[in-house]
């Protein structure tokens, strides 16, 4: 029973196959957003919105996340782990920063008179679409903090760098994403 | 049927899996009363805890659906025990307009969702890939664990919102706004429409985590020699079912968020220029039509959803029983994925009549009447696969009968319907109620008979009653044929769904005996399923013993396994496979398992 001796095709591990459909599967739910606002945004009465300057640096938090998680990873491979969990530290503290950004731009805008009451228009989605992104973010966050106190205390047992390989496209994935949602907002009035 | 000594050769691929190891930490843990039964991650346990908390929900929407019957047959007729059992509800006997409308809808929902798509897939994907792909459980069990618990919470919040003051959500099982977005709509568009929202969204995390893990299961821990090819029809279905899940659920959910917002802060993402109940609205700018294509984006895929797995054991039993190989095994495979393309680009055809612009149109009943190349495909497959068969008539058997019988009858109204211009006369009509049932529900619901009847020996190493089984069977199909048939000729006549009450029509007098009998029909068959679900419960405990591990002379892998397998599935190593899955009635042998070498005198093709 213990000598599991089957040949299995692994090229590529289950996780990391998981974790691609589900992104697949995040991409469809951000897709059926977008294309209800470009739906939305060729009809009457339809309000534009200017993105506020925050999103800008929280543009260049998370790109510079996306570079510390890649450099955990490379630092976890050859096993320095003192830089690995400084790297770690950092693409959290960059996720919080990320999220605490986001909200400031949506209070911005919210105390610039879009809210939700009333005429549809582009800010009411904003809300939704950056909300729920922030939500991935956060998802991914929790997770790298999780990580990183295991990093410090847990007793490393194996060497396999598949979790943290996980980790590291995920939170690629939400970067890919963001930038993508802000193009659009930018581009789609 | 011992395969230990098909197992060799092994020494030289072994490979130590991190998934795997992990497992079988698992297997050597003493289990306790709530890792074995409830808080269990293996695969076949949550297949039965889906299984089981399919049936109540069937139970409750079956019920449902004779209550709203009792009202259509005999709408002069007061009942006094309804009020009894639902007070405000049926006061004086007669069922009211909010609660029918409430039983339709949680009708509607619980059968799509809770019964036919949690009851179905995940009891038949998470009872069978692993069996028969040959692994120790899914790619992540964890994973598998939390997509029953979060349809567990889905069913607790939904069952909850039965018995708020103001009732369940009432808007069909659709929810379109504005009526769904507005709570001044009606009593069924307050706190039950909240509940109904929620429970969805947990609904489709559920999915969403088992579609997952049923592709990464499928896709990637196949034993040894399980080519894509060689694999059971059930597992191509169970994967198309999979994506077509993962692919569409997450944009209902985009749909439901909207809703939400604008149900509860004020949004206009739905609504516009909109006067209720004596005031004005401020919501401007929003579109109903909006959120009919982000739910029928989903809503058509889920038919699929619904119906790929149904498929998938139907054409695994109908080839056992028959003792001969499935016809064209690459024509199902591909028809399953033409259906699973197609099933994407047809949503339209649910918004014939919203003012789609009527060039648009012509492009989606052109791609709908597409979808009847591959369905026709499937079913001459089928048929050829019993034809000249030596057909074992077991219960499975003839529940995977009249599932082809139920799909073709109900298929070819699909044409009809898919017809932009006749659609505009038979739209909301009893036709359209005709055509889903007999097509996808009544359909699927035989297609999961049939499983359950095939696969129960293996659930819990006993057999259901047969001769009930027969009883079952015979009842359910005259009884599915004798409730819906006519509705066909109600909805050509223009009566509408949906409505209470029809008397004040008097073209539609005609049919008030047709509607006695099939609200009759409706109550014996429901007693029949009761009937069925007492056996499942009696056979669990006292049904006749599997003897033989293989007890319908079965070429998958599921029957390799002890007769009452435990975590882990092989108690040595998993078999290795050396053919497909449909060598039956070849070299003069009746059947020859997957996990026998080929030999060299054997006939070339299958």
């Amino acid at each position: 029973m213990e000598a599991v001796s089957m040949q299995q095709r692994k090229k590529i591990h289950p996780h990391k196959f998981t974790l691609w459909i589900a992104i697949g599967s995040i991409i469809m739910m951000f897709a059926g957003l977008t294309s209800a606002y470009i739906v939305k945004s060729n009809q009457a009465s339809w309000q534009e919105v200017k993105t506020p300057q925050v999103f800008w640096y929280s543009t260049a938090a998370i790109l510079l996340s996306s570079l510390t998680i890649q450099m955990a990873l490379r630092s976890f491979k050859q096993r320095e782990m003192n830089r690995y969990r400084q790297l770690m530290a950092a693409t959290t503290i960059l996720g919080i920063v990320f999220i605490a950004m986001q909200w400031n731009g949506f209070m911005q805008l919210w105390n610039s008179g879009i809210q939700f009451q009333g005429v549809a228009g582009a800010g009411q989605f904003l809300y939704v679409i950056f909300g729920l992104h922030a939500l991935h973010v956060l998802g991914g966050a929790i997770a790298l903090l999780v990580m990183f106190v295991k990093a410090f205390f847990g007793q490393t047992k194996t060497y396999g760098s598949t979790g943290i390989e996980v980790m590291a496209t995920y939170w690629h994935f939400v970067d890919i994403l963001w930038i993508y949602l802000f193009v659009f907002f930018i581009w789609i009035k | 049927m011992s395969n230990e000594a098909n197992i060799h050769g092994h020494a030289e691929v072994i490979t130590h899996h991190e998934v795997h190891h992990d497992e079988h930490h698992v297997h050597h843990h003493k289990e306790t009363f709530i890792t074995k039964y409830i808080f269990s991650q293996d695969h076949k346990t949550i297949g039965k805890q889906f299984l089981i908390t399919g049936i109540i929900w069937a139970i409750i929407g079956g019920l449902f659906s004779v209550l709203f019957r009792l009202q259509l047959g005999f709408p002069e007729q007061t009942f006094p025990i309804l009020e009894t059992f639902f007070g405000k509800w049926a006061k004086g006997g007669v069922i009211q307009p909010e609660f029918y409308y409430a039983l339709v809808t949680i009708h509607g929902t619980v059968l799509v969702f809770f019964v036919l798509t949690a009851g179905l897939s995940g009891t038949f994907a998470n009872l069978l890939i692993p069996l028969q792909i040959g692994a120790r459980d899914m790619a992540s069990p964890f994973l598998n664990m939390l997509s029953y618990w979060f349809f567990f919470i889905a069913s607790v919040i939904m069952f909850a919102s039965l018995f708020v003051h103001t009732g369940p959500a009432s808007g069909g099982w659709t929810v379109y706004p504005p009526l769904s977005a507005l709570h001044q709509a009606g009593d069924g568009s307050k706190i039950g429409m909240d509940l109904w929202l929620v429970s969805m969204a947990m609904f489709i995390v559920s999915s969403l985590l088992g579609g997952l893990n049923y592709i990464a299961t499928i896709l990637n821990m196949r034993t040894k020699g399980m080519s894509m090819t060689r694999m059971p029809l059930t597992m191509w279905a169970i994967l198309f079912t999979a994506i077509l899940g993962v692919l569409s659920f997450p944009v209902l959910l985009s749909g439901a968020i909207l809703l939400l917002f604008d149900r509860n802060l004020g949004t206009s993402f739905y609504l516009s220029d909109i006067y209720i109940a004596g005031q004005i609205l401020p919501n401007e700018g929003g579109s109903a039509i909006l959120f009919q294509h982000l739910f029928w984006f989903l809503g058509h895929p889920e038919v699929y959803i619904i119906l790929l797995p149904a498929m998938g054991m139907v054409s695994e039993i109908l080839s056992v029983n028959s003792r001969k190989p499935i016809f064209g095994y690459m024509a199902m495979v591909g028809s399953l994925f033409a259906i699973a393309i197609l099933a994407f680009l047809v949503w339209a055809h649910h918004m014939f009549v919203t003012g789609l612009n009527p060039f648009l149109g012509a492009f989606f009943v052109l791609l709908t009447l597409l979808i009847a190349v591959p369905s026709a495909i499937k079913v001459f497959n089928w048929i050829t696969t019993l034809w000249r068969g030596n057909i074992r008539f077991t219960p499975a058997t003839l529940f995977a009968i009249g599932f082809v019988s139920l799909f073709i009858s109900g298929g070819l109204t699909g044409l009809f319907l898919g017809n932009s211009t006749i659609d505009i006369h038979l739209h909301d009509t009893k036709f359209v109620v005709a055509h889903f049932h007999i097509v996808m529900g009544v359909a699927s619901m035989f297609g999961m008979f049939a499983g359950i009847y095939h696969w129960f020996p293996k659930m819990f190493g006993r057999f259901l009653n047969h001769t009930l089984g027969y009883i079952h069977f015979w009842v359910t199909i005259i009884g599915a044929y004798l409730i819906f048939w006519p509705m066909h000729y109600e909805g050509l006549a223009g009566v509408p769904r949906r409505y209470l009450d029809l008397r004040d029509w008097h073209a539609f007098n005609k049919f008030d005996d047709l509607n006695k009998m099939i609200t009759v029909v409706s109550i014996i068959v429901f007693a029949m399923q009761l009937m069925f679900v007492f056996n499942f419960f009696y056979s669990i405990f006292k049904g006749r013993k599997v003897r033989t591990s293989n007890p319908w002379g079965s070429n998958t892998l599921e029957w390799t396994t002890p007769i009452n397998p435990g975590h882990g599935n092989w108690p040595g190593e998993i078999p290795e496979v050396h053919r497909w899955a449909y060598d039956y009635g070849k070299d003069g042998r009746e059947f020859i398992p997957q996990t026998e070498p080929v030999g060299p005198n054997e006939t070339k093709e299958h």
